[in-house]
């Protein structure tokens, strides 16, 4: 068993890329759905719009940069789209809206009468070199001992966590501001907060489309380190992840977001490595084949967010205090 | 002069009109479906008094409540505060113009400190765009709010709590918690649910001369209420629905003793099976 290269791949897994892109992904998810209450089960497709937004605008002869502000722009339409008929309903309604926008968004992407634009089921590729022009780091790879990054990946991590720790921050301020009270307050009781003369339906809105952005802002990061946004990257298990990341955290916690995402992809990476050590070891004899590893993975996942939520229902960040509340 | 003077010599009769009408409401009807759960003609509520709504489960004072707030739309129907019309105006911006009301299942935001409660309610809403959030200096009206908000917690005995979740309180704490809240938002009238459900006798008391210190502050406040005691001791005017129609109102002596109430409590001389 090779313990310490377990520990490696599983760190370099909590850090990386995908790491920093659900943390980003789960700030906006928590802003919505921890903060105000917001079921959001369409997330993804606020992420697909960022990715495709940046994508298209750049296959167009546009900047980047451009595209990246087209597809935030874009996920704030989206949230204005899906906000106006359902957000005056009950909160059910939203869930439902929004996981039928996501597989829409995904399903006209790949659809060939968008294929003029969106490239169909083949996506568009190499749109992000900007991005790595910027690159300040010289080549090489960086970091400790076994867990290092080549000049790319560690530009690519870097921004990243900066974007997570940035967007946190954003979201620090608002909910410590008059503003954030509101929303909260808006989450424990939407009546209470329209009697005590707050406009809940202007504030559900710009959660709605703040926390879309940044989950677009997410979806083109995924995009830039992959130089490439395909159809089938968007499905609806994305928003799944991103609820579990916000989970783990703590729904409604400042850096749960960004804390849960850690810890997500290192257990994820963890079990995986785990497995596959475990197998070429022959600890599971011919009971299990290498192509079991993936589900067993899942398994065992779904086993630890059923102990976490046994044994800290609110979250890694979340209060007992809060969780020890009756909802009278 | 006192509140009750102003009612003085008023006929006790359904609509009667009142020297300085804060509240007019004319031919509101609610109905759901063949219920007329509201069918009000004309009713006034006297500016600065205590005007207590009462009537026998299902009378539709709740659901008037609900209309006369915003949280629910009449098929018709129209009502004046101030002299204007709030017909479709949001439940939002009427507790703005100075309407605001409470819930008879109190709705007491208990993630939410009871500081934070009082303080969400405030009136100089600084800070609370998206903008200014990020970007505007409400620091300083914060603390001023705070200050208020603490002024209002301790007159309602909760500044001893005002660090506490408020989902923590108790029944009667959570009543007065949204009274609290309620005064924070800056009322001109006061709609009270069914403010003293389910407090014990004790917290009761207390409720009432609340709710009458209000009343000495110049508020308005209407209430529904089920207790005859409760509505004998500090109502200055009565009004009685049954089947959602106001069938009497007076001052509460008068209408303790006024058959139709007697009938829409007891069930009627008339044969009738109520409900």
């Amino acid at each position: 068993m090779d313990w310490s290269g377990i520990l490696v791949e599983s760190t370099r897994s909590a850090i990386g890329v995908p790491a920093a892109a659900y943390a980003i992904s789960a700030v906006g998810l928590n802003l919505q759905f921890g903060y105000t209450g917001l079921l959001n089960f369409g997330h993804v497709g606020f992420m697909l719009v960022g990715a495709y937004g940046m994508a298209i605008t750049v296959d167009l002869g546009g900047s980047m940069w451009l595209g990246l502000m087209v597809g935030m722009l874009l996920a704030v339409l989206l949230g204005l789209l899906i906000g106006i008929p359902t957000l005056r309903l009950r909160a059910d309604y939203l869930a439902i809206v929004t996981i039928a926008v996501g597989e829409i968004l995904r399903l006209v992407v790949r659809s060939r009468f968008a294929a003029p634009l969106t490239k169909g089921i083949f996506g568009i590729q190499r749109f992000a070199g900007e991005f790595f022009d910027l690159n300040p780091l010289p080549e090489g790879r960086y970091g400790i001992g076994n867990l290092r990054f080549d000049q790319r990946t560690m530009w690519v991590v870097i921004v990243g966590w900066v974007v997570a720790v940035g967007t946190t921050l954003l979201v620090r301020r608002l909910i410590r501001s008059p503003w954030g009270r509101v929303v909260r307050a808006i989450r424990e009781d939407e009546d209470a907060a329209r009697s005590l003369g707050k406009n809940v339906f202007a504030y559900k809105m710009q959660s709605l489309m703040l926390g879309g952005a940044i989950g677009a802002l997410a979806g083109a990061y995924l995009a830039i380190d992959q130089q490439n946004v395909g159809p089938d990257t968007y499905i609806p298990l994305l928003t799944f992840y991103a609820f579990t990341v916000v989970i783990i955290g703590g729904p409604g916690t400042i850096w749960g977001p960004v804390v849960g995402s850690i810890v997500f992809w290192f257990l994820f990476e963890f079990l995986d490595e785990l497995m596959t050590e475990a197998l070429v070891a022959g600890w599971f004899g011919d009971v299990l084949g290498s192509t079991d590893v993936g589900p067993i993975r899942f398994a065992l996942f779904g086993i630890g967010l059923m102990w976490l939520m046994a044994y800290r229902p609110a979250g890694l960040f979340g209060s007992r205090e809060e969780l020890l509340i009756d909802e009278r | 002069m006192s509140a009750e003077a102003h009612l003085a010599g008023l006929n006790p009769e359904p609509g009667v009109a009142k020297p300085d009408p804060i509240l007019v409401v004319e031919g509101v009807r609610r109905y759901f479906g063949g219920l007329h759960a509201v069918d009000v003609e004309h009713l006034e509520v006297q500016r600065g008094t205590i005007t207590s709504l009462i009537g026998p489960n299902g009378a539709g004072k709740t659901t008037l409540f609900n209309v006369l707030s915003g949280f629910d739309q009449p098929q018709a129907g129209e009502w004046h505060l101030n002299g204007g019309p709030l017909v479709g105006i949001p439940s939002y911006r009427l507790a703005r113009r100075g309407m605001v009301r409470t819930f008879q299942l109190t709705k007491s935001l208990a993630r939410l400190t009871v500081l934070e409660n009082a303080m969400v309610a405030a009136r100089h809403p600084w800070g609370e765009t998206l903008r200014g959030a990020v970007f505007g200096r409400w620091q300083d009206t914060e603390k001023a709010n705070e200050q208020q908000a603490r002024e209002t917690l301790r007159r309602f005995n909760l500044e001893h709590v005002a660090d506490d979740y408020a989902g923590s309180l108790s029944g009667g704490q959570r009543k007065l918690l949204e009274m609290a809240r309620a005064l924070m938002v800056g009322p001109e009238i006061l709609m009270l649910d069914e403010p003293t459900a389910g407090v014990n006798p004790a917290l009761t008391q207390a409720l009432l001369g609340h709710i009458t210190g209000l009343r000495d502050d110049g508020l308005t406040v209407v209430f529904v209420e089920h207790d005859m005691d409760v509505v004998q001791e500090i109502s200055d005017w009565v009004v009685c629905m049954s089947e959602g129609r106001v069938i009497a109102e007076g001052p509460s002596d008068v209408l303790a003793h006024n058959p139709a109430v007697i009938d829409a409590y007891l069930g009627g001389h008339h044969g009738e099976v109520p409900g």
